[in-house]
């Protein structure tokens, strides 16, 4: 009993970990149509951030942690603004064929100046190890990742459903030419969502390398189960992405568990099976696009 | 701008001034060694520590042998078995090597072994591990180690030492497979029990729903073979779950606990058992001087892998000096053939019959040494040779 408690709480952590690398794509695919394949190089990014500041400099874990979330956005917003800008009314091929060849470079980058093997970011004592409640095994590493990913999960909802920026963004997503109309600064709301999703995914990177491993190779490694959560859960919403983050979290620690032959497939078989259920993903918009 | 160009091309003209000079004489008296290694890709790090061994051992016993001058001439494969193909190809056909070596997984060594019969050149095996590389081709030597020699030491010294129950916890892939296989085979006929057995994908993610059902299984250790970039992440979570509390110990070949990477694992990895062929705090002199060099010229501290490339440079010089400078594929592997020597990780040879290592397998412990993370040898099974022949 309490080993599925302590699985659950596993999954759940590993879910909300994928929430927040993958929903900057849910945005950028989602709302603003464009299919960023080298979303992962963002992640990665601020995953070396926050190890040179901590191993490196001594800098406390949780000051670097927001401090990777800003290097990943403003890395973001120089490319957006370089070179991305250029692509957003091109076809989805050559939107492709350019994040895959930056996917490319940021590894062999990474691999060039920190090398390739794998790196880990020296952790307070305080969030290792694990506690006991009611006999279930809680780690305290994965709640913080949780108490973490929950707020912003909930920060992230609000400020799109509740704040003029949200409405604005929802705007220019729906129409972009005629909220241009109205005086939205398009250009400058996509760049700017653009540049949180790819602080989220840095923030992302930081706080998977204890759990995921950090190495150059980060961005190819993880881009299939990005992709995977942004197309189960659709890509219309950040609800959509968040319950298939969950959903696919928990799957793939139980189905590692009680199944651990099969285990690496029970992340695909759900994916195969939810959309052939729904092929727009939970939440899709059924014909809007 | 001018100035840059001038300068280019007054060095190509001394460069190929300097050629000149020097090609009519190389033709005749320079031995050439084809080294094929991975240098970018996941196994980078093996490649680089190889690289790094062979250059230090020519700095200090000089690039000639015999009378003749030894060139290396090293292709980047990425560890994909297709490019070993055709770099060794392009080796082979194009620069004429008198040596194949490197190879840092098992399915480039296995991929440039009909080359290197047909070619009747030697191939050095400097990494890969699996026990069937050397019966592929009667010109293959290896310098590194095979994993049935540390995985049945561990399950040897695992059922004197009082562990009955053992989980094991695998990647699944060709070495991880035979490491299970190997440590099976001896624990379970020592009279232990595998209570649970577990391979893991090879790019896997997250340790965390296997380590549960080790924890769950209550072994008395887990027996572990993950690649090395893994190590770390599985020690981490390891002691995160509490399986160190909980008394269940981590036994296994030492790539676990690679020096390469051991001292940024923390310190969740203290008291891992290991069996393996070389460990940096190896205490004897020569090894001492081998890891102070190193240090000096590379700034971090030799693996496995950087000594196992420092002695396979070094069987290439002992062949040449005894064949006295010929080339003759036949005569070099004959020369290699039952070289003994002392090497930084202690005694080896060359088996004569299976042209494989023969080493000594240590027993080792993680403890700290001057605040710092190190495999400390505490027991040593001497002169292990490979087990896993299938041709017995």
């Amino acid at each position: 009993m309490t080993s599925i408690l302590t699985n659950l709480f596993d999954g759940v952590a590993y879910g909300m970990l994928l929430f927040v690398l993958a929903c900057g794509l849910a945005v950028t695919l989602g709302l603003m149509n464009f299919v960023n394949l080298a979303h992962g190089a963002f992640a990665m990014a601020g995953g070396y951030v926050c190890m040179v500041l901590v191993n490196r400099m001594g800098w406390p874990f949780f000051a670097a942690l927001p401090l990777a979330f800003v290097s990943s956005a403003a890395i973001g917003i120089v490319l957006e603004r370089t070179l991305y800008r250029h692509l957003y009314a091109r076809s989805h091929l050559d939107q492709v064929l350019f994040t895959i060849g930056l996917t490319f470079m940021s590894v062999a980058a990474v691999d060039y100046i920190q090398g390739s093997s794998r790196v880990f970011i020296n952790l307070p004592a305080a969030l290792q190890g694990q506690f006991d409640l009611f006999g279930v095994g809680i780690g305290r590493y994965r709640l913080m990742i949780i108490v973490i990913c929950g707020l912003l999960t909930i920060g992230l909802q609000m400020v799109l459903a509740k704040t003029r920026f949200g409405s604005r963004l929802r705007a220019a997503v729906d129409d972009p030419r005629a909220a241009s109309g109205l005086g939205i600064n398009v250009p400058q709301v996509f760049a700017f969502t653009f540049a949180f999703g790819c602080g989220l995914a840095g923030l992302g990177g930081a706080l998977s390398a204890e759990i995921l491993g950090l190495d150059p190779y980060f961005p190819l490694k993880f881009m299939i189960y990005f992709l995977i959560v942004v197309t189960v859960g659709g890509s219309s919403s950040i609800t959509g992405p968040f319950l298939a983050s969950l959903l696919l979290g928990i799957g793939d620690v139980a189905g590692k568990y009680y199944v651990p032959k099969m285990g690496p497939f029970v992340i695909y078989t759900m994916m195969i099976v939810i959309l052939i259920w729904r092929p727009n993903g939970l939440f899709g918009r059924t014909a809007a696009r | 701008m001018f100035e840059r160009k001038q300068f280019s091309r007054t060095a190509a003209a001394a460069a190929i001034a300097g050629l000149a000079a020097v090609v009519p004489a190389k033709a005749e008296d320079s031995v050439k060694v084809g080294l094929i290694l991975p240098m970018t890709g996941g196994q980078a790090s093996t490649g680089k520590q190889i690289e790094n061994a062979i250059k230090l051992y020519m700095q200090q016993k000089g690039d000639t042998v015999a009378g003749k001058k030894i060139e290396i001439i090293l292709k980047d494969d990425a560890a994909i078995p297709d490019k070993t193909k055709t770099a060794a190809q392009e080796l082979i056909v194009n620069d004429k090597v008198n040596f194949i070596a490197g190879f840092g997984v098992t399915p480039a060594a296995l991929a440039a072994a009909p080359l290197a019969t047909q070619a009747k050149i030697p191939e050095v095996v400097m990494a890969a591990g699996t026990s069937i590389i050397t019966e592929r081709s009667p010109y293959i030597v290896r310098t590194s180690f095979t994993l049935a020699q540390s995985s049945t030491i561990i399950a040897d010294w695992a059922v004197k030492n009082g562990i009955k129950k053992v989980a094991t916890l695998t990647s699944d892939y060709a070495p991880g497979n035979d490491a299970l296989n190997f440590f099976k085979q001896n624990f379970t006929a020592g009279g232990g029990e595998v209570v649970e057995e577990v391979k893991t994908p090879l790019a896997n993610p997250d340790f965390a729903p296997f380590l549960q059902r080790m924890k769950d299984a209550k072994p008395d250790a887990i027996f572990v073979f993950v690649p090395a970039g893994q190590g770390g992440n599985f020690m981490k979570q390891y002691a995160e779950r509490g399986l160190d509390k909980a008394g269940i110990k981590v036994i296994g070949p030492g790539d676990v606990t690679d020096d390469d990477l051991l001292n940024n694992m923390g310190d969740a990895v203290l008291g891992t058992v290991t069996a393996h062929l070389y460990s940096a705090a190896h205490p004897s002199q020569m090894n001492k001087d081998f890891v102070a060099a190193y240090k000096k010229a590379y700034g971090n501290r030799p693996g496995f892998m950087a000594v196992s490339g420092y002695d396979g440079i070094h069987l290439i010089y002992e062949a040449l000096k005894k064949t006295g400078g010929d080339t003759n594929g036949d005569k070099l592997i004959e020369a290699m053939k039952g070289q003994k020597w002392e090497s930084p990780r202690g005694p080896i040879s060359i088996d004569p019959e299976t042209r494989d290592i023969v080493q000594n397998i240590y027993i080792r412990k993680v403890e700290k040494v001057d605040g710092e993370l190190y495999n400390v040898e505490f027991a040593t099974f001497e002169a292990v040779k490979d087990l896993g022949k299938t041709k017995k």
